[in-house]
């Protein structure tokens, strides 16, 4: 029986080993983001809906928002758009869009159809903004907090569940319940 | 003329029969293959910038489709990425600079080299680490087998008195 403790052990080993693999496996579409933690990366982009204003980091300094990266032609980006309707009437966080690679009129005419939940959409034509964030798969959203820092970031439709665990617990009390 | 080569024609045909397939598989491979051509056009100004970019290209992974290289994949964000590979080459950036924008934004796992970190050491350090345990390993067994052999002198002793 001894003479097979040690491969038995080194076997059990290999599977804890692997099972860790697979749990972390980046299958599951999920790169953790290395800005978590990071002040949010600096842009200055123009608005979708009036060219003339520019939406910049700086000017979103000072309080909390949700980076909702978005675009006309990504289907998930409409399943998620009935919760981020939900978000701007309850108040608690300014959702800031970031069109990504999109075309403007079928940018407006989509907020015409479905609803506009930003507060201000920057557009990001040429993909560079997206980069800086570390976007490859709309739609993400980023929770930055007032210092600027990059809190936290859903990869992919953000679900009543995503903003309820992962968005809510980590505003402020106060703000939790914010109606405006 | 033509009558005195038909037989040999006749003879030939299934030749030729092999051969049109031949050129009609050939034909399928460059219709596939031309798509992995077309993904990448990108030409730089000089020979040693095009090398580096193609060095690049090919050890940045694509964040979205995940298992291929930047330069092999047809995703937008694959070609965003290529961009930026290409304009920080022109602006005389080095290699290093190219991976620290792309590890400062998609984390390690942009890179199909890993580099040395905290993070990443037990990806080098394993190899070297099971090595050692297997030369250990087979050292005992040498060893013990070594033990199970009796002083191997003294049977040969005795072959040589007799």
């Amino acid at each position: 029986m001894n003479r097979f403790a040690l491969p038995a052990a080194v076997f059990a080993l290999l599977v804890v080993v692997l099972a860790i693999g697979i749990k972390h496996s980046p299958d599951k579409g999920i790169i953790a983001s290395p800005l978590i933690g990071k002040p949010a990366p600096q842009f200055s982009l123009p608005s979708l809906t009036d060219a003339s204003r520019t939406v910049s980091s700086t000017s979103l300094r000072g309080r909390w928002y949700l980076l909702n990266v978005w675009g006309s032609w990504c289907g998930s980006c409409r399943e998620e758009h009935g919760m981020l309707l939900e978000v701007r009437r309850s108040g608690v966080v300014p959702v800031i869009g970031l069109d990504w690679k999109d075309d403007d009129a079928q940018a407006l005419s989509w907020l015409t159809q479905l609803g506009n939940p930003y507060e201000v959409v920057a557009v990001d034509h040429d993909g560079r903004t997206a980069i800086d964030w570390g976007v490859y798969a709309a739609p993400e959203s980023f929770l930055v907090n007032p210092q600027g820092i990059v809190v936290y970031k859903c990869m992919g439709e953000l679900t009543r569940q995503v903003w309820e665990k992962e968005i809510l617990s980590r505003l402020p009390k106060q703000q939790q319940t914010a109606k405006s | 003329m033509r009558r005195a080569l038909t037989p040999m024609a006749t003879a030939r045909r299934p030749a030729r029969g092999t051969r049109l397939l031949a050129c009609l598989i050939l034909l399928a491979g460059v219709l596939i293959g031309a798509p992995a051509y077309a993904i990448d056009p990108t030409e730089m100004p000089d020979p040693v910038l095009q090398q580096r970019y193609l060095a690049l290209t090919h050890e940045l992974r694509c964040v979205q489709c995940q298992n291929e290289a930047i330069a092999d994949s047809p995703a937008g964000i694959a070609s965003d990425l290529r961009r930026e590979v290409r304009d920080m080459l022109l602006a005389g950036k080095s290699d290093d600079d190219v991976r620290n924008f792309m590890l400062a934004r998609y984390g390690d796992f942009v890179l199909f080299r890993p580099r040395f970190a905290r993070k990443t050491a037990w990806l080098w350090l394993a190899p070297g680490v099971l090595l050692l345990v297997g030369a250990f390993v087979s050292w005992r067994i040498v060893r013990a087998r070594i033990a199970l052999v009796p002083g191997d002198n003294e049977p040969l002793e005795e072959d040589v008195g007799r």
